[in-house]
């Protein structure tokens, strides 16, 4: 049984975000595996162990994240596959759907596996385009993957409970988390990665050209929360500050 | 020149940072609370390969250098310095020397389960006589047909009992002195050879440390390690490779303590500003930083000349030195930092405090590193 995982390289969830002249500053930030995908990663590996095969990952974006796909492969990923091309500097969610379809394409699969949702721009829509440009059936949020022959049995979060759906495969399924426990790379396993192949494509080397998947949206403003402010310290006698807190309650904090 | 790890160093240097942090860090505290040695914790580290990181693949190892060795220690004793001499003494004290000086049988038999963490191995050189000077040994071994009879006894032998296989050293003939002394592969469970008294330490407290007693043990010819005669050689090469391990842990006791210390003092608010704030505690700080930063490299530095196989000893013994000696100061300095919440078990720099001493007294005191050192610099 063949996967595709696609992986998409994400801040560190602890990262602070900085904004220099509008746009978010990459300077210095430690990037991680999309924590999502590490589920889908997983459940990938135990498929393959399960039965047999091989779990191709894929991702389109810059240097770095040859790093992450490394990561996938010390895992336990039999190889990568990069889209690295200058001309993708700010692409949206449908772009990134249609490059990664045309790069799966190449790739014999029997599912396509993805995170729910990227922790950094938080839109869940690769995955789901993904599908629907591949015409494949796609469950989202999955919590438990049962194959048997052609046929795929899962479990995924809906409001308030859950719903068991079978679906013929090739699929695109998203993991959510509790999918699985993602196992950490082993010491064997980073030896070995830097040993498997890591394919870095460009555009052309996929047949399309940049006016191909010029995106259809842009993001011309990042803004930040508002920080938070100093609280306030009440003064003079104990029943004044009582009666001073009260109000403050009542008036600015409107929680009473 | 290069100051950068490569991609590798980095992923290891992660992954072993996320087990540390998600599986180590949280027991630790009850852990040494109760001296309890986390079996579970041992087989997770040999499933990722952190017990055999720097043997070759054709013996079950990782295959890797001597700085990811360094790393998996540093890494795992920033959380939990019990767990790194658990794995430091399991791999530089006892599948080394069977790794540098063993058959190819024996390296088969013994080697290959200890790099994968199957079997967990343990060093015996240390007796009640025999501490800094090993030409006080006084276990001996004496050779009948195709046998060897061990009798006596070792003291604070680390995994001891815990551990399947042990390498030991014993005087066959008195009047050689040192090059009297051979050293030998000894099975957990042979005859004879039973566990006295568990130490009540003051620091690394989940780690195990145990007396060894030798009664009529008898154990094959094939399994004295090297030649008769060269176990004193033996122990001072494992020794000259095993600081590079016991380094890499103050210098992880002495990274994690800092890190406690820098994060409380950006928290903690005295006087109307936070501690960091303040001069007299970034100058604490800096101190702190620059020692650890020059440990960081000497230890290295060792690493380096093992894995070109250029003479180890003087850099061995000057990263155990220098980090042993920085693991006390920072540690010291970080229970000052967050006074008398420091001082208390609510928060983990007075068990790293606790855990700090010991780098400065095993595998050699911190004056024989000294006496190392000299002896390698006057000796041209």
């Amino acid at each position: 049984m063949n996967i595709v995982v696609s992986l998409k390289q994400t801040f560190d969830t602890e990262a602070k975000i900085v904004l220099t002249g509008g746009k978010i500053d990459a300077t210095g930030v430690n990037v991680v595996i999309n924590p999502y995908d590490e589920f889908a990663i997983e459940e990938a590996l135990k498929l393959k162990e399960k039965f047999g095969g091989e779990v191709t990952v894929v991702s389109v974006g810059g240097d770095k994240v040859e790093a992450s796909i490394r990561t996938a492969l010390a895992m336990g990923c039999d190889q990568g596959v990069l889209v690295n091309d200058p001309t993708l500097e700010n692409v949206d969610e449908w772009a990134v759907a249609e490059i990664l379809a045309k790069a799966v394409a190449q790739i014999p699969y029997d599912l396509i596996l993805a995170g729910r949702i990227a922790v950094d721009d938080g839109s869940s829509q690769v995955a789901v385009r993904l599908a629907d440009s591949l015409n494949l059936p796609s469950v989202s949020s999955i919590l438990k993957l049962d194959i048997e022959g052609d046929k795929a049995t899962v479990v995924r979060e809906i409001d308030g409970g859950t719903e068991t759906l079978e679906l013929s495969i090739p699929a695109v399924l998203t993991a959510q988390k509790g999918l699985n426990e993602p196992r950490y790379p082993s010491m064997m396993g980073i030896m070995k990665a830097k040993k498997k192949e890591l394919k870095v494509l460009t555009l052309a080397d996929l047949g399309i050209s940049a006016a191909d998947v010029a995106s259809k949206m842009s993001a011309p403003k990042f803004s930040l929360p508002t920080p938070r402010t100093a609280g306030k310290k009440m003064s003079g006698e104990p029943a004044e500050q009582a009666a001073e807190l009260a109000k403050l309650l009542r008036e600015e904090a409107k929680v009473i | 020149m290069k100051f950068e790890l490569n991609d590798d160093h980095i992923m290891m240097r992660k992954m072993v940072r996320d087990f540390a942090e998600e599986e180590v860090k949280p027991g630790a505290e009850e852990r040494d609370e109760e001296e309890k040695f986390p079996m579970d914790l041992w087989k997770k580290c040999g499933e990722l390969g952190l017990a055999g990181v720097t043997f070759p693949e054709e013996y079950n190892g990782v295959g890797a250098d001597y700085i990811s060795y360094a790393i998996t220690i540093e890494e795992l004793s920033r959380v939990d310095a019990s767990l790194g001499v658990t794995i430091s003494a399991h791999s530089s004290l006892c599948a080394n020397p069977i790794y540098k000086f063993g058959t190819e049988a024996q390296k088969q038999k013994y080697l290959a389960p200890l790099a994968t963490g199957e079997k967990m191995g343990a060093f015996g050189l240390t007796e009640s006589l025999a501490g800094s000077d090993a030409s006080g040994t006084r276990t001996t071994a004496v050779k009948v047909g195709d046998e060897y009879i061990i009798n006596g006894s070792k003291i604070f032998i680390t995994n001891g009992y815990y551990a399947d296989t042990y390498v030991i050293t014993a005087q066959m003939d008195k009047s050689k002195g040192n090059k009297g002394i051979a050293a030998f592969i000894l099975e957990k469970g042979t005859p004879g050879f039973t566990f006295g008294k568990k130490e009540k330490k003051m620091g690394i407290r989940s780690s195990a440390t145990y007396e060894l007693v030798f009664e009529d043990v008898h154990i094959p010819a094939e399994n004295l390690l090297g030649e008769e005669g060269q176990g004193f050689k033996i122990a001072m090469t494992t020794l000259d490779f095993g600081r590079i391990g016991i380094a890499s842990q103050a210098l992880g006791i002495a990274q994690g303590a800092y890190e406690e210390a820098l994060k409380y003092s950006k928290e903690r608010s005295q006087f109307g500003m936070t501690l960091s704030q303040m001069p007299v505690i970034q100058f604490k700080l800096a101190d702190m930083a620059i020692q650890i930063e020059a440990a960081r490299l000497l230890v290295y530095q060792a690493c380096y000349m093992a894995d070109q196989h250029l003479p180890v000893s003087k850099y061995s013994a000057m990263a155990k030195a220098f980090a042993g000696d920085t693991a006390n100061f920072v540690t010291s300095e970080a229970v000052q930092i967050l006074g008398g919440y420091g001082y208390t078990r609510d928060y983990p720099v007075e068990r790293m405090m606790r855990d700090a001493k010991i780098t400065q007294i095993y595998e050699g005191t911190n004056e024989i590193q000294r006496v190392v050192v000299a002896a390698n610099i006057l000796k041209d």
